[in-house]
């Protein structure tokens, strides 16, 4: 049955999967070569996930997948679960999406480790061992004596992933199959488990099926793309083909809508602003500090920080998960106090004043949380919810209320329909759009963005983008713009400061900072943003969590990075930030 | 797999499908406890016999069409008593959630919303209800009040307090540590506005399940503390003042069988639609 000298390693043909009367993915066909790595790209509701997980026979109760799955050539499709098993771990391994769930908390992981062993020879549990930590230390665990003996809590989400990917790999199978194995991580955590993946698939000849909703990352990770939007393919075939010349309006529109690959998308909106530079800085924040005493210990979150943002510009604070820009924002909200640091809004110092005054400074300074899905009321209507500050700091008569909040729903591209849904009847965007209305009803000077479309898929984080835009060249507000998404960034800020463990590594105009950062922090994150065109050239392997830990990585990218000193190659290069 | 597709739909669906289509036990329980209601407001309507009235030579007859639930040991009609001993025995278990719901809720509000030291005064004044068995509390305040059922409602209540107190503090916690509040704050909200508008809407749907779920309980309760003489006395017809003296003829079960099989009836009816409110909410 199983030719493990089939030329093909998977094939896919007329697979259609239903959950009850509803189908979710259409006769989807593609194929993935031994050796070869493949991405499965959509947005969330694509099917993607359906297809990798009919592939491995994973799908939930009541879901029926028809059509046809060939491994190494042979049908598994229509295998009896009893047979499929001894392939299912063995020879397709699974590289789940969060890291954090996918283990149990309860077991330390060299207990868990066991259980992938328990799949392959040899039955001797010292040799397992033996093969376990070889296999983590493989993976790139630093310390996988420690990983063993470690419930998952204990270790970072890029250490879980790691080891999830170890555990896939133990069996040595043929092919993996990773459900956005890095949605969870931050950018230069990002990096590492894709460089350990692509590693795998060069090295080992391990067949790669890599979902994701990252286009950049597919182009510069895979060989060959398929291309997914609500469960139909749109576009399939070898990488650099698909990117060049794609087939489908999505694809065009995907990549179009890629920030990674778009650097300059938005400069023709952004070019209509004539911000006043000369004029006092609309916010400046200086010496800014903040300590928070955690089980006795003393962390400093936010050290000093320092910067100022001009009138009707875009700033953006630049960071990964625990770097100090979300305590830095909340900080210049007042929603926390800092221990030192002057805050001064329009010339004015926010420190020392009464609730009321603040109250009254705030309703020029308004927040657009990350996360829709928990930052509206689930039991108000969407018109209440953006008439809610109107009423509340009584702006204009009561009965021109109904009209400014119909308009505001208007300019953020919402219907006067939409006021009278709850947000559980809106998608993540509609959802995103209403929570800008309600910042902007107020019509303030200031709009402080915390990661405003990370939970977003990327089509809809350009419309998103797009509409904070023209608000700003209309209105000429201004913005602090909190991100981890260098390549975000690029396209809409004027000007940066990069955050690490709560200092300012570097700051400057967003052109400077990026083409040319000074500090190593940057370069990684930099170099932790996709290059499709570099694919070749940048691959770099990365061992270790810790960035900038390892001498000889620094010197690498740093060898990549110079290539952006020479005036010549800046532009290519940079252009695909 | 056809079968089970059809019978075993993702969790997804079956919620939505729940929610679209009430199900039909939920539907009978639904119908029976509007019967009961209705019983409460207004029994005359439902039997032309009074509940007080004996006719000496009809006693002990079995169910019959006449006698629905046959007639006692004075000739009342058995049917024309449950009927009417339904007001007290059903309004009575309201007024008991109705306190449990205000004094629970405002204290577990207070609790949840203040924290620190009204929170570590309330908590233990909750520990202190829920260490007395509740029905133990229920006969202690009765014996004190007297012996009437309108008191036997109000001891249930008291106990059923901290019950409710626990849910709402832990809801209220919940909901306020929720992005939505601090994003009223942002938009200017005062605290007042963001305790009734923000959190007391979302804090109060598992509140609303629990007191129907304690609806039933009540009924039990207040049947019980009938049952051992704690509510109004004869010529009173509560539920369990019915089951009481019911169980002194065992040569007539009718008199036992209905009223238990109402009571019993009327709490499921109410703990199958808390379960479906649960599951839907």
């Amino acid at each position: 049955m199983v030719d493990s000298t089939h030329p093909d390693l998977l094939r896919v043909e007329g697979l259609t999967v239903a959950y009850g009367r509803n189908d979710v993915v259409f006769d989807a066909a593609f194929g993935l070569r031994r050796g070869e790595s493949l991405a499965i790209i959509g947005e969330s509701g694509s099917g993607k996930s359906t297809i990798a997980r009919s592939i491995l026979r994973l799908l939930p109760e009541g879901a029926k997948a028809r059509g046809s799955v060939q491994f190494q050539g042979a049908e598994t499709l229509s295998l009896p679960e009893r047979r499929f098993r001894p392939l299912r771990g063995r020879e397709i391994g699974f590289v789940p999406q969060d890291p954090g769930n996918a283990l149990n908390p309860v077991r330390k992981i060299g207990n868990q480790a066991h259980a992938a062993a328990a799949l392959v020879e040899p039955r001797d549990s010292r040799l397992r061992r033996a093969l376990i930590l070889d296999t983590f230390e493989r993976v790139g665990l630093r310390d996988p004596q420690r990983a063993y003996d470690s419930y998952p809590h204990q270790l970072s989400g890029g250490m879980l992933q790691r080891v999830l990917i170890g555990l896939a790999v133990i069996p040595a199978p043929k092919l993996i199959v990773a459900d956005e194995p890095t949605s969870a991580l931050d950018v230069t955590i990002q990096k590492r488990i894709l460089d350990l993946l692509s590693e795998l698939q060069t090295d080992r000849g391990i067949g790669l099926l890599l979902v994701t909703h990252d286009l950049a990352i597919a182009a510069e990770r895979t060989d060959r793309i398929v291309v997914l939007k609500d469960g139909r393919v749109q576009d399939a075939g070898a990488t650099a083909a698909v990117f060049t010349e794609p087939s489908s309006d999505y694809t065009v529109r995907l990549r179009d809508d890629a920030p990674a690959l778009n650097p300059d998308r938005y400069s023709a909106v952004r070019g209509i602003r004539r911000p006043d530079l000369t004029a006092r800085p609309r916010i400046e924040v200086s010496d800014l500090t903040k300590t928070f005493h955690v089980d006795g210990r003393a962390h400093t979150a936010v050290d000093r920080v320092s910067f100022s943002v001009a009138a009707g510009t875009t700033h953006a604070l630049v960071g990964e998960s625990g770097s100090g820009k979300t305590t830095a924002l909340r900080l210049l909200l007042g929603l926390e106090e800092a221990d030192e640091g002057t805050i001064r809004i329009d010339g004015e110092s926010i420190a020392g004043r009464s609730l009321s005054e603040v109250r009254d400074i705030r309703r020029h300074l308004q927040l657009v949380y990350q996360n829709p899905f928990t930052s509206l009321d689930p039991s108000w209507r969407v018109g209440a919810i953006v008439r809610e500050p109107l009423d509340r700091y009584g702006v204009g008569a009561r009965r021109d209320r109904a009209a400014l909040v119909a308009s505001t729903l208007a300019a953020v591209g919402l219907s006067p329909a939409h006021a009278k849904r709850r947000p559980s009847e809106l998608s993540g965007g509609q959802r995103q759009r209403v929570a800008i209305a309600r910042a902007l009803v107020l019509e303030p000077e200031v709009i402080v963005f915390d990661e405003p479309t990370s939970a977003l898929d990327v089509s809809v984080q350009s419309e998103i983008v797009q509409i904070l835009l023209h608000l700003q060249a209309e209105r000429g507000l201004t913005y602090l713009f909190v991100s981890h998404d260098l390549a975000l960034v690029r396209q809409v800020a004027d000007s940066v400061s990069v955050l690490h463990a709560g200092v300012v590594v570097e700051s400057g105009p967003a052109e400077r900072v990026l083409n040319d950062p000074h500090h190593d922090y940057t370069r990684g994150l930099l170099a932790a943003v996709p290059r499709p065109e570099t694919r070749v050239e940048t691959r770099v392997v990365a061992h270790g969590e810790a960035l900038a830990a390892t001498s000889v990585e620094t010197r690498v990218e740093t060898s990549v990075d110079t290539q952006v000193h020479a005036p010549v190659d800046a532009e290519p290069l940079a252009r695909t930030i | 797999m056809t079968g089970a597709a059809l019978t075993m739909r993702r969790p997804v669906s079956a919620t939505r499908a729940i929610a679209a289509s009430v199900p039909l036990t939920t539907l009978v329980s639904l119908a029976f406890v509007a019967i009961v209601l209705a019983w409460a407001v207004a029994p005359g309507v439902f039997t032309s016999f009074d509940p007080a009235v004996g006719v000496p030579e009809d006693k002990f007859l079995a169910p019959s069409a006449e006698h629905l639930f046959g007639t006692d040991q004075l000739g009342r009609d058995q049917f024309a008593r449950v009927l009417f001993g339904t007001q007290s025995s059903v309004l009575s278990a309201l007024v008991a959630v109705a306190i449990g719901v205000v004094v629970g809720g405002v204290i577990g509000l207070i609790a949840g919303y203040f924290g620190s030291w009204p929170d570590v005064a309330l908590a233990r004044l909750v520990d202190v209800l829920l260490a007395i068995p509740s029905f133990l509390l229920a006969v202690v305040i009765v014996s004190s009040l007297g012996f009437q059922t309108i008191n036997a409602a109000i001891a249930t209540g008291v106990s059923a307090v901290a019950v409710f107190a626990r849910v709402m503090r832990s809801e209220v916690i919940k909901t306020r540590r929720a992005v939505f509040v601090e994003a009223s704050t942002l938009q200017g909200g005062s605290r007042a506005h963001i305790l009734f508008r923000h959190i007391l809407p979302n804090a109060s749907r598992s509140i609303l399940t629990l007191a129907v779920l304690q609806f039933g309980l009540s009924i039990l309760v207040i049947a019980g503390l009938a049952f051992l003489g704690y509510g109004d006395p004869p010529p009173a017809s509560d539920w369990g003042l019915l089951i009481s003296s019911g169980k002194d003829y065992p040569r007539a079960p009718w008199l036992l069988v209905f009223p238990a099989a109402i009571t019993i009836a009327t709490v499921l009816a109410i703990n199958r639609i808390s379960r479906w409110l649960r599951k839907t909410s």
